[in-house]
């Protein structure tokens, strides 16, 4: 960032409504401050209906034999907390920071499309009601894990074309508040806020909501073919009429793998804007940062089969995918090795959203380290479809996504509501999440390479211990994220008491959020703010 | 380029939310009906009239509000980039559809016939299910799917569709020209035959589906062939027809007086989808029909 506000004009015209009365304020608003908050709190809401699935899990898993759930019960589990937590809880979670900073941060008076931003949210509702309703139909939810592989999901039962038509409106939803982004970004900055001035949260949406637009359709695509394959005759995954299963697994990873992008890019945006502001120092590399991003969303489209080493590739096909996906361990790494030299000589302070932004740091990088551990094609034969990518997949998405989601709703509480937040209590927050998910997960990692299968009810006695550990883990993981939720209200009733402006010690000089007034007025930037380039920022 | 000042910012709006609502009792009826309920097709025509209405009142909330010049040019460009990037989206649908073609003819049938063109699993599957299987393009696969079928050939009816869309290309650019020009009648001409030939490629398809479906034996069920065919013209059809509509709607408006050479995004929006819909036909013609 080098960018700071020579002077903003705060002046309202007449045309400046004030946010309607009442619970309509919220069904019919176009504010970007009211959608994001709808985004933010919503998917608050579904992290704890889908960590109760993920709780439910665990205590089947707590110790061998059946206890609690029946087999396709858990299996209805597995899948419904993937997809609540990835489309219900992750993505809007981010989208919700996109809708509230996006504007503030390009000194842009709203988002560009602010009807089709109401539309977004509603689709986004609407797609996970018609998920949830799944769970009271006949045959149960979805169980045939998240991915949804035939031709196991075409047995699902009243539930299938419940839940496809549910990926299609989350869709929409996606694409939609894609194209809302993209347009705000290229359309809506301030005079003097060049791309390269953008804070890095901007720069990774954008290219985030490339992702999406280019992977969403290929998602409904897919769905569309199970949907029609079960009820209309086709055959796309029928080898008797000429398909193949493989090709929706193909379909499948050409969204799924950006998918998991689409989770994380955002997450180092808001991680390479927290850092700089605790450590005090700009952020390094910021030009490298911005291609690092471009890099990996490019290479995220071409490494999609390392999810299928074990299918049955020709040789040629393995190599391939495998070498593409150590690529990415590059870029990646360029940015863990930015982050440590942003922290390097830096006047560091510890306040919450820095500690859940260092852990960051440490914990995803786990996650990328097996990550290119699977991404060796002949072990990866071994760790396929074990605990082992359960573990992976959990570091790069809980200790990383989550955590820095966390850290966002520290960072930016006082912004959003004029309070701070009680320090004591977010760092107890942050302390007992950062300890418990690594019993929660940590042992996983060794249950997968002593061979057990992810997604199953009963297990091996030989794995009860780690099973135990993980599931104490789970628990206390589980509890501790109720703390978040006191925070959040406490602050909201006024918290340790109200905050200046620029909350974080010169934080005005990273982003332009903290140079409006804490709470942020429910309009910005009406007039442009001006932007001036200085040498350090 | 400062779009800032008089960017238009709505403060409420009752359409998206009661639209999405419509949107979601149509799926969720579909669904039922599929599920074998009664109340189903009910439900599902209920959500599909609402969902209609109330995106045209939103419409037509835009068009009223762009008519009284409450969009500035900063406005126009968002709805310019917005509708860019749909049309992108759209695009990345067909690929999947274009892609699971090219799939099945390269990679899942060379596997299923003899001598698959790689190694692996569709060897064995061969060897041991249908060892009989050749590979050949059109199939309905080892199994026969949906029983024996002629295939869609490219010279007759497609033909003459792929003439009437090129040519529907040319009447929409030719009455772009007519707005440009402020020459009314050259645009209400130009988009009359573009919608004229729009509904009659359509009028054309639905006849070659009949044909298919009575004569030749040719149905969704007839493989991977049938599969990829319908899919792939079927939703084409679809966004014609949908493309045709807008383009009427453009019409009426430009019949009422809508449109200057300098304001007229919802024109623009629509040719692009029409030349977007024209070149996903060249796509299939050649790629469905001629290959
Ligand atoms: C250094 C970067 C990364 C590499 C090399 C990598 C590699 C892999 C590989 C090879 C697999 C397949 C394992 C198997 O099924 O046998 C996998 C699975 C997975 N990865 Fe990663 N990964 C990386 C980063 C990430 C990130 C950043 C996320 C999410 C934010 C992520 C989420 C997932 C998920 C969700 C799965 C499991 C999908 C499933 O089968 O359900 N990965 N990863
Ligand atoms: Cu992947």
């Amino acid at each position: 960032m080098s960018a700071v506000v020579a002077e903003h004009d705060d002046h309202h015209d007449h045309h400046d409504h004030g946010p309607e009365k009442g619970i309509l304020r919220w069904i019919i608003t176009t504010n970007h401050k009211d959608i994001g908050t709808l985004y933010l709190v919503f998917a608050l809401i579904m992290f704890f209906v889908g960590g109760t699935m993920a709780l439910i899990i665990r205590s089947e898993l707590f110790e061998p034999g059946l206890q609690f759930v029946d087999p396709n019960f858990f299996n209805s589990m597995t899948t419904m907390h993937a997809l609540v937590m990835v489309f219900g809880a992750v993505m809007p979670a981010f989208v919700g920071l996109a809708n509230w900073m996006i504007p503030m941060m390009i000194g842009a008076p709203d988002m560009a499309l602010p009807r089709m931003n109401n539309m977004s949210f509603w689709m986004l509702v609407a797609g996970v009601l018609l998920l949830a309703s799944t769970l009271f139909m006949e045959g149960g939810a979805p169980a045939a894990g998240w991915t949804l592989y035939p031709p196991l999901v075409l047995q699902t039962g009243k539930a299938f074309p419940f839940a496809i038509f549910s990926v299609h409106m989350l869709g929409i939803s996606s694409i939609m508040g894609a194209i809302n982004v993209i347009a705000t970004i290229f359309n809506m900055r301030a005079p003097g806020m060049t791309l390269m001035k953008m804070p890095l949260f901007v720069w990774t949406w954008l290219i985030t909501a490339f992702l999406l637009i280019a992977i969403m359709p290929v998602f409904a695509g897919a769905v569309t073919m199970l949907l029609t394959d079960r009820f209309f005759d086709t055959s796309f995954f029928d080898a008797a009429g000429g398909g193949d299963p493989v090709l929706y697994q193909h379909i499948f990873w050409f969204f799924g793998h950006p998918e998991v992008y689409v989770m994380i890019l955002p997450t180092f945006g808001v991680a390479s804007t927290i850092i700089p502001v605790f450590a005090r120092k700009p952020l390094f590399g910021y030009a490298s940062m911005v291609y690092a991003t471009g890099a990996i969303a490019f290479l995220s489209f071409i490494v999609w089969a390392h999810h299928m080493f074990t299918v049955g590739l020709p040789v040629a096909g393995e190599l391939y995918f495998m070498y593409a996906t150590m690529l990415i361990a590059i870029p990646t790494g360029v940015k863990v090795f930015n982050w440590t030299a942003t922290m390097w000589k830096g006047s560091m302070t510890f306040e919450t959203p820095m500690l859940f932004s260092i852990a960051f740091v440490v914990l995803f990088t786990m996650g990328g380290f097996t990550g290119l551990m699977m991404s060796v094609a002949p072990s990866d034969f071994q760790y396929h479809d074990t605990y082992f990518i359960v573990a992976h997949f959990h570091y790069t998405l809980v200790p990383a996504s989550i955590f820095i989601l966390m850290a966002a709703g520290y960072y930016w509480l006082p912004k959003w509501t004029g309070n701070m937040y009680n320090e004591k209590i977010g760092q107890l927050h942050f302390w007992l999440s950062a300890i418990s998910v690594n019993i929660l997960f940590f042992p996983q990692h060794f249950l997968g390479l002593a061979g057990m299968p992810r997604r199953i009810p009963d297990y091996a006695i030989q794995f009860a211990d780690w099973n135990m550990v993980s599931s104490i883990g789970a628990f206390i993981y589980g509890f501790s994220q109720l703390l978040f939720v006191y925070i959040v209200i406490d602050t909201i009733r006024g918290g340790t008491g109200k905050v200046t402006a620029e909350v974080w010690e010169d934080a005005g000089k990273h982003s332009l959020e903290w140079t409006v007034p804490s709470p942020a007025p429910y309009h910005t930037f009406t007039t442009p703010p001006e932007i001036i380039p200085t040498e350090h920022f | 380029m400062s779009t800032h000042g008089a960017y238009y910012i709505p403060h409420k709006a009752v359409w998206p939310v009661l639209a999405t609502a419509g949107l979601m009792l149509m799926l969720a009826g579909f669904a039922n009906h599929l599920n074998g309920s009664a109340i189903g097709s009910g439900m599902m025509l209920t959500g599909f009239v609402a969902f209609l209405v109330m995106l045209g009142l939103w419409f037509a909330l835009q068009s009223t509000e762009s008519e009284s010049g409450m969009y500035n040019h900063g406005v126009g460009i968002s709805y310019r980039m917005g509708m860019m990037w749909f049309i992108f989206s759209e695009v990345m649908f067909f690929a999947v559809f274009f892609g699971a073609l090219w799939y099945a003819r390269n990679i899942s049938i060379p596997h299923l016939g003899e001598g698959g063109m790689l190694s692996g699993p569709g060897r064995s599957t061969h060897d041991v299910l249908w060892p009989a299987f050749q590979a050949v393009w059109p199939t309905n696969g080892p199994g026969n799917v949906g029983g024996e079928f002629e295939p869609m050939g490219a010279f007759g009816l497609p033909f003459i569709n792929t003439l009437l869309l090129l040519s529907s290309g040319v009447t929409c650019t030719w009455a772009h020209h007519g707005l440009l020009a402020k020459n009314r009648d050259q645009l209400i001409k130009g988009l009359l035959a573009t919608v004229g030939l729009g509904f009659l490629f359509v009028a054309f398809q639905a006849t070659e589906y009949y044909e298919a479906y009575h004569e030749m034996g040719l149905t969704l069920g007839s493989g991977i062939y049938g599969s990829t065919f319908f899919m792939l013209t079927g939703f084409h059809g679809f966004h014609v027809c949908v493309g045709a509509i807008i383009l009427s709607v453009v019409l009426f408006r430009s019949w009422k007086g809508h449109f200057t050479p300098e304001n007229h995004f919802a024109f623009e929006a629509a040719a692009w989808y029409w030349h977007f819909v024209d070149v996903v036909w060249l796509g299939l013609f050649i790629f469905v029909y001629i290959m």
